[in-house]
């Protein structure tokens, strides 16, 4: 036995289909124990590294290796695809697609199965895996009976029941609700306590993972590793935001401040950070300076809806209750809560999806619930999570006029308008490109200016940067601001804290189909009340507040935003 | 949204049965049926299959949509038969009883209306069956009782997971066409055929892109936990043959002996009660 568990010696990785190679001299070694998190933006070549250590690569997606990978002391080439998965299990991104069982139990079993274990043996091993991972409860239940905390403890369990020496996790934090991620990061910190095996996890949300502890952090950037240091060392220097990744706010809190990030303040861990008297004071000062500098101003009512149910026909499951909310006219809005909790079926009511059993709502003040569902389109255009869920025509060109095309509007002001929409959204020079040939980011620009073309007032966007990294991220937010710049209301349904913060003027809270509160997002974000009924996380600013005294978190929290939006925009 | 693959889970000495169980004699009961025409057994088979919903807790209204369905296609067919051959139970049975005083070639007989009954009692002593079966069998202890038999594991394995991702696929049909018609699509009848075709085209394609994304993430998923390694797997719902199973085989085998003694002792498929 070794205790080394991946060893890449001047690795470098072109797939067979690609023009360049995706990785260039990676060296990296894992020992038993360690908990190691690879981040870097999207396309830095960290997925590769996760499916070279899984074996899909070679197995699955060819391409050309030089150097050498170990895995378990053996090179995988020598191996196969079976041996690796006895020493590495991989949890993949989408929690739903590695549920491949029926039900909790047969999935739990499934790697069990395929190894030809007894039936007696298996059964007693996936009682005792429930137990550990609390799922005994629910092991006759189907995917869709669970909630996504649960999902996520069923996909751990599904690889834990091999024994495997290392931990593999793609991506675990895309897809889940704030308090359900920060759950998940716990779930992997008693697993590699309980297990000793070794963790990777692979993850560009830095804050949420260092969460709990890790050893070390390694930065990849355009298919090198940039840094392979402790956290504390990675955060005190400049190499994060050089590569797109984004910091802890707290820490962005601080640099606002003046305060310089040293290493032996323990930058990687909120509840450890020590900061000197005088840079408290600083932070404070900050504060004052800063504060209550936010004008309001009121402006008519654009979507009122008064009273609103709807239950689903099926279930018989009551969606939304009794609601009343009304969104203003350029409006940036954000729509939180747990999955379930209404924020979805709430959109597709307005839209006309489904009809809703009583209640009102107006548009401009006229009733809105006589129009059919294309008609409101053109009022509330609906963007959905997944663009491929919505993208149907070759050229991006024609997925932007059909909506226009299907209304009958003559050829010639399609084009107009089709172009001008293509300009907006910064496409117009590709019009002529097929919509394969797009990353995810532009597609979900392509399907905004599908619904943008129609000219709509308002656009409801459901999760807009879900699985986007940083960079990404600003760049799908800032054109969303700059849309609203130019009028059109926007409302985003999201998990995200961090968008919520900085780009929503107001949040509005659902939990269990009810609106249970509406307010500034400084204020939901350090309500610990509405925290706990929501699923959502305090925002580490708030304990930054607290921990530098200063007088009014919420405050504290406002004045920041306040200054990172003006300072943005000078 | 309707679930057409319906396992209903409960407690019942039918579903203690092993799929494979269910199978065999789902298919020795369909031969037994479809093979014979004789008033009797047809009546017998009618009756037990009915008798058999209560027993595995099933009732009316978890087969309700099933029903209905064949229901329509019951009347469609029995009044399309009598339409195109109104004189078919003549021909089976030899003779002609004309019935209320009419006469002609549309004209009621006593064989045609007996033929016909006949031909009603089919179903019914087919159906119900076939519904219980598809309401008692788990999918996955199906796919391993499929195995057991001799069916090779990855195909069972690819019955079990298309019937584990339908009601997935159904959803993202009913989201992504609701997303169409928002853009203009036009699903209701307004639209004539050639637009609905369209139509079609506008959710088929966003709705086989997105699920060719999801099959390559599902097939890594398997392998990464071994799927396809050696010949053979277990099975975690694989269940035992217990006597139960041997002797509903057995009725059913049974079953299917009386329905071919019939045909022989009767001379041909039909049991005619019009010669002495």
């Amino acid at each position: 036995m070794t205790d080394v568990i991946v060893e890449f010696n001047d690795l470098g990785f072109q797939y067979r289909a690609q023009a360049k190679p995706t990785l260039y001299t990676i060296h990296l070694t894992v020992r038993r124990g360690e908990k190691v998190l690879i981040a870097g933006p999207s396309g830095c070549g960290k997925s590769t590294v996760a499916n070279l250590i899984n074996g899909l690569i070679p197995f699955s997606y060819k391409g050309e290796i030089t150097g050498s990978v170990r895995i378990g002391g053996r090179e995988t080439g020598e191996q196969s695809l079976f041996d690796i998965s006895h020493t590495v299990g991989t949890v993949l991104q989408d929690s739903d697609a590695q549920f491949v069982g029926m039900t909790v139990a047969e999935d739990l079993a499934f790697a069990l199965e395929n190894d030809c274990m007894p039936q007696k043996e298996m059964k007693g091993r996936v009682r005792e895996i429930a137990k550990i991972l609390d799922l005994e409860e629910v092991l006759r239940h189907a995917p869709s009976e669970l909630s996504g905390g649960q999902r996520q403890r069923v996909s751990v369990g599904g690889v834990m029941a091999s024994d495997v020496d290392l931990f593999l996790f793609d991506e675990p934090l895309a897809n889940l609700d704030p308090k359900t991620g920060k759950q998940a990061i716990e779930l992997i910190d008693e697993l590699q306590k309980r297990t000793g095996a070794a963790v990777i996890i692979i993850e560009h949300r830095l804050e949420d993972v260092l969460h709990r502890y890790v050893d070390r952090v390694v930065l990849m950037n355009e298919g090198r590793i940039v840094s392979d240091t402790a956290p504390d060392r990675l955060l005190s220097s400049a190499l994060l935001s050089e590569c797109g990744v984004r910091e802890p706010l707290y820490l962005t809190a601080l640099k606002y401040a003046g305060v310089k990030i040293r290493e032996e303040m323990h930058p990687a861990s909120l509840p450890e950070l020590s900061l000197t008297e005088g840079e408290k004071e600083q932070v404070r000062r900050f504060f004052l300076e800063n504060r209550g500098k936010g004008e309001k101003e009121t402006r008519p009512e654009l979507l009122t809806v008064k009273n609103l149910s709807f239950t689903y026909e099926k279930s018989h499951r009551k969606a939304l209750r009794d609601l009343s909310v009304s969104i203003r006219e350029g409006e940036m809005v954000a729509v939180v809560g747990t999955n379930g909790a209404g924020k979805s079926t709430f959109s597709k009511v307005i839209c006309g999806m489904e009809k809703e059993d009583a209640g009102e709502i107006l548009f401009r003040g006229r009733d809105f619930t006589s129009l059919s569902i294309k008609e409101r389109a053109e009022h509330v255009g609906y963007v959905m999570q997944n663009p491929n869920q919505m993208i149907s025509k070759v050229m991006i060109y024609d997925e932007v006029a059909m909506g226009l095309r299907l209304r009958g509007v003559p050829e010639e002001e399609v084009r107009v308008r089709t172009e001008k929409a293509l300009e907006i959204c910064g496409l117009y020079r590709m019009r002529n490109w097929p919509i394969s040939a797009l990353s995810y980011g532009q597609k979900k620009r392509v399907t905004i200016c599908s619904i943008l073309v129609l000219e709509p007032e308002m656009m409801i966007l459901d999760e807009p940067t879900a699985g986007q990294d940083y960079r990404n991220y600003t760049r799908i937010m800032e054109f969303l601001r700059s849309l609203n710049q130019r009028g059109i209301t926007i409302v985003m349904i999201t998990h995200d804290m961090h968008l919520m913060l900085e780009y929503a003027d107001r949040a509005i809270v659902f939990s269990g189909g009810r609106i249970i509160a509406d307010k500034s997002c400084a204020r939901v974000l350090t309500d610990r009340d509405v925290v706990e009924r929501a699923s959502l996380k305090e925002t580490s600013l708030y304990h930054l507040a607290e921990l530098c005294g200063a007088p009014d978190g919420t405050e504290f929290v406002q004045s920041f935003i306040d200054y990172e939006r003006a300072h943005e925009r000078a | 949204m309707i679930n057409l693959f319906n396992y209903i889970e409960k407690e019942s000495p039918i579903h203690r049965l092993t799929g494979a169980t269910k199978l065999v004699c789902l298919l020795l009961w369909s031969f037994a049926a479809m093979s014979t025409y004789d008033t009797r057994l047809l009546l017998l088979l009618a009756v037990l299959g009915i008798a058999l919903f209560p027993v595995g807790r099933i009732g009316v209204r978890d087969v309700s949509f099933m029903l209905w369905f064949t229901l329509v296609f019951l009347v469609l067919n029995t009044v399309l038969v009598y339409l195109f051959s109104p004189q078919h139970g003549t021909q089976v049975y030899g003779t002609c009883t004309y019935l209320f005083g009419f006469s002609g070639h549309f004209a009621p007989t006593a064989e045609q209306l007996f033929f016909q009954f006949n031909y009603i009692l089919k179903y019914f002593a087919t159906i119900p069956f076939v519904l219980l079966f598809v309401c008692t069998t788990n999918p996955s202890e199906f796919a391993a009782s499929l195995s057991r038999i001799g069916v090779s594991y990855r195909v069972s394995y690819a019955v079990a997971l298309a019937l584990r991702y339908i009601p997935d696929i159904q959803k993202q049909y009913h989201e992504i066409s609701q997303a169409s018609q928002a853009r203009g699509v036009e699903l209701s009848k307004k639209a004539s055929l050639t637009g609905r075709l369209k139509a079609a085209s506008a959710i088929l394609i966003p709705l086989i892109l997105s699920s060719m994304d999801r099959i390559e993430v599902i097939s890594n998923a398997m392998e990464l936990r071994c799927f396809g390694k050696n010949k053979k797997r277990t099975w975690y719902m694989a269940q035992r043959f217990r006597a139960p199973d041997y002797l509903c085989m057995l009725v059913c085998l049974l079953l299917l002996g009386a329905s071919i003694a019939l045909t022989y002792v009767n001379g041909s498929r039909f049991y005619n009660p019009f010669q002495p």
